[in-house]
């Protein structure tokens, strides 16, 4: 039987140490509601979607009262829409009338995002699928709660990098438009090598075309626990320190994993899976960074940086596959910047570098998060940080992400303040030369050798 | 059966274990076991109860401990042992 001190630990967990399911996300097939008449095709949306997702809050939050466990965020991902509005849209303001409808439905049923308002790109972009892309500035101006990614590449199928440089000028586009809320927009736009189909985690959250008609991922959490267990291994070497982070893992994801199963038996939608990432909050202590510092580290960025975090994203996954048999999504360690406390002090304090950050992504989930560069930063210049960390994804068969954020008006020794989840972050400085000639020559990267495995 | 376990955690004083007995056994909770230490001064209680045949609903009958643990200067938690099982016992 359960006794005095398991429950205090779990308790501990939750109250001291901030642990919780970061976030239950349905994701909803649009296919269905595909029609050649935009307005009908937005009718159609909103009707699946408030109808489908109608009871996700509700539900979560009798999930959090039985348990007595926090559900942070409730969220719904859709088919990328530069498939669904395909038929029906012919300029970029039909697809901003289907951004601004998502948000609507957001809205109804009390969602704090809705991803989805994206297009898979990796090889080649139809019509629709670029005139999406041109769209994201306007869209991400007019709406709240909708988040949209692109992927622009993958191991089997290489780099499309007309569609990183049309990227990179969207994104400064999009700082331009939501300049005065600190170029905003940027933050809920990410651009994928390797996107997951059943990603729980916003801003890249989307319900890939190899799903069913609706699913409920679940996304856990918990750098707080992880930091207080290895607090425990001081001086012990790593075999102990592997075992220790394992065993918190595996905790955390069992939580995950009966949350999982009642929203999905409460909803009557299948269970699709558990993404064991550790997602930072800005909250103090809840944080990646310290995790890593706790393993013996003075800053984030200081040598060592890539191999602790290397162990901590290793062993949260041995950890967590123990303790459920369906994982996916991200499924390893977030590092954001903006959105960790540790990640914000050790950029201040001129440990953590870009460049550090970029070497630190060929380890973990995802890439660079939530970083914001100097607003003068030139179109060229992001394609070519993305490419760059759509390489380090296509070689290393992983999933790699940039959300990055110029903040127009704004150089290196200020900061910017995002709120809520999002947090706070100083502007970094980006390397100063040019790639110009490099992002203009246009066309595809080919696959690599080691994706021709048939 | 229906096991959930009821947390209480606070500075010591008289009928703190009284007070809650009595509102479960008005509300037709039946106790299973009962475990509680003196840390430091601090009080600290677990319970695992049967609520199937509770008279009010699991959400309501969290709400109720909670003011009844303001009420008494304590903090009362009333949580499904399934979070405890899942993460302790493979």
């Amino acid at each position: 039987m359960i006794n005095l001190f398991e429950v205090n630990e779990t308790n501990k967990m939750i109250e001291q140490e901030n642990l919780d399911v970061r976030t239950i996300t349905i994701g909803i097939s649009l296919i269905d509601c595909i029609d050649a008449d935009i307005d009908v095709l937005c009718q159609n949306i909103y009707q699946k979607i408030t109808t489908v997702a109608a009871h996700l809050v509700e539900t979560g939050e009798a999930i959090e009262k039985k348990y007595g466990i926090p559900i942070v965020n409730k969220r719904i991902s859709v088919t990328p829409i530069g498939l669904v509005g395909a038929a029906a849209c012919h300029s970029t303001d039909d697809f901003v009338k289907i951004a601004k409808t998502l948000d609507r439905c957001a809205e109804k049923v009390g969602v704090n995002f809705i991803g989805g308002y994206s297009a898979l790109v990796s090889k080649g972009m139809t019509q629709a699928e670029k005139l999406l892309i041109q769209s994201i500035p306007q869209a991400m101006k007019e709406t709240k709660l909708v988040c949209s990614s692109v992927n622009v590449g993958s191991t089997k199928t290489g780099i499309n990098m007309d569609a990183v440089k049309l990227v990179g000028e969207i994104i400064k586009e999009t700082a331009e438009l939501t300049q005065e809320s600190d170029s905003i927009g940027c933050a809920k736009f990410v651009v994928f090598c390797n996107a997951p189909d059943d990603n729980p985690f916003m801003a890249g959250a989307f319900h890939g075309v190899s799903e069913a008609d609706a699913i409920i991922n679940v996304g856990v959490s918990g750098p707080g626990v992880v930091r207080k267990a290895i607090q425990t291994a001081k001086g012990k070497d790593f075999g102990e320190l592997c075992e220790i982070v394992k065993k918190t893992a595996f905790k955390i994801t069992r939580v995950g994993q009966l949350v999982a199963r009642e929203a999905s038996a409460a909803l009557n939608i299948p269970f699709g899976i558990i993404d064991l990432s550790l997602a930072p909050t800005p909250a103090v202590g809840d944080s990646i960074a310290d995790c890593l510092t706790e393993m013996g580290l003075e800053r984030v960025g200081a040598p060592g940086t890539t191999a602790a975090l290397a162990i901590l994203n290793d062993q949260v996954k041995k950890g967590g596959v123990m303790a459920s048999s369906y994982v996916g999504g991200l499924s390893g360690a977030f590092i954001p910047v903006s959105e960790d406390q540790g990640m914000i002090d050790a950029v201040e304090a001129g440990a953590l570098t870009l460049e550090k950050l970029e070497a630190m992504t060929c380890v973990c989930s995802v890439g660079l998060d939530m970083i914001a560069i100097p607003g003068k930063t030139s179109a060229k210049t992001i394609s070519g940080i993305i490419a760059d960390e759509m390489a380090i994804g296509m070689i290393n068969q992983k999933t790699t992400a940039v959300r990055i954020i110029p903040v127009i008006g704004k150089d290196v020794g200020e900061s910017v303040e995002f709120g809520g989840l999002l947090g706070y972050a100083p502007i970094m400085p980006v390397n100063p030369f040019s790639c110009d000639e490099f992002i203009d020559r246009g066309g595809r990267i080919p696959a690599p050798i080691h994706s021709f495995k048939n | 059966m229906e096991k959930a376990i009821i947390t209480v955690v606070g500075k010591d004083q008289v009928g703190i274990i009284a007070n809650v007995c009595q509102y479960l056994a008005k509300t037709n909770i039946n106790i299973l076991d009962i475990s509680q230490t003196i840390l430091e001064g601090y009080f600290n209680m677990m319970m695992i109860v049967d609520m199937s045949d509770s008279k009010e609903s699991f959400s309501d009958v969290c709400d109720q401990l909670e003011n009844l643990g303001e009420n008494i200067g304590v903090h009362i938690k009333l949580q499904h042992e399934d979070i405890f099982n899942k993460m302790h016992r493979i």
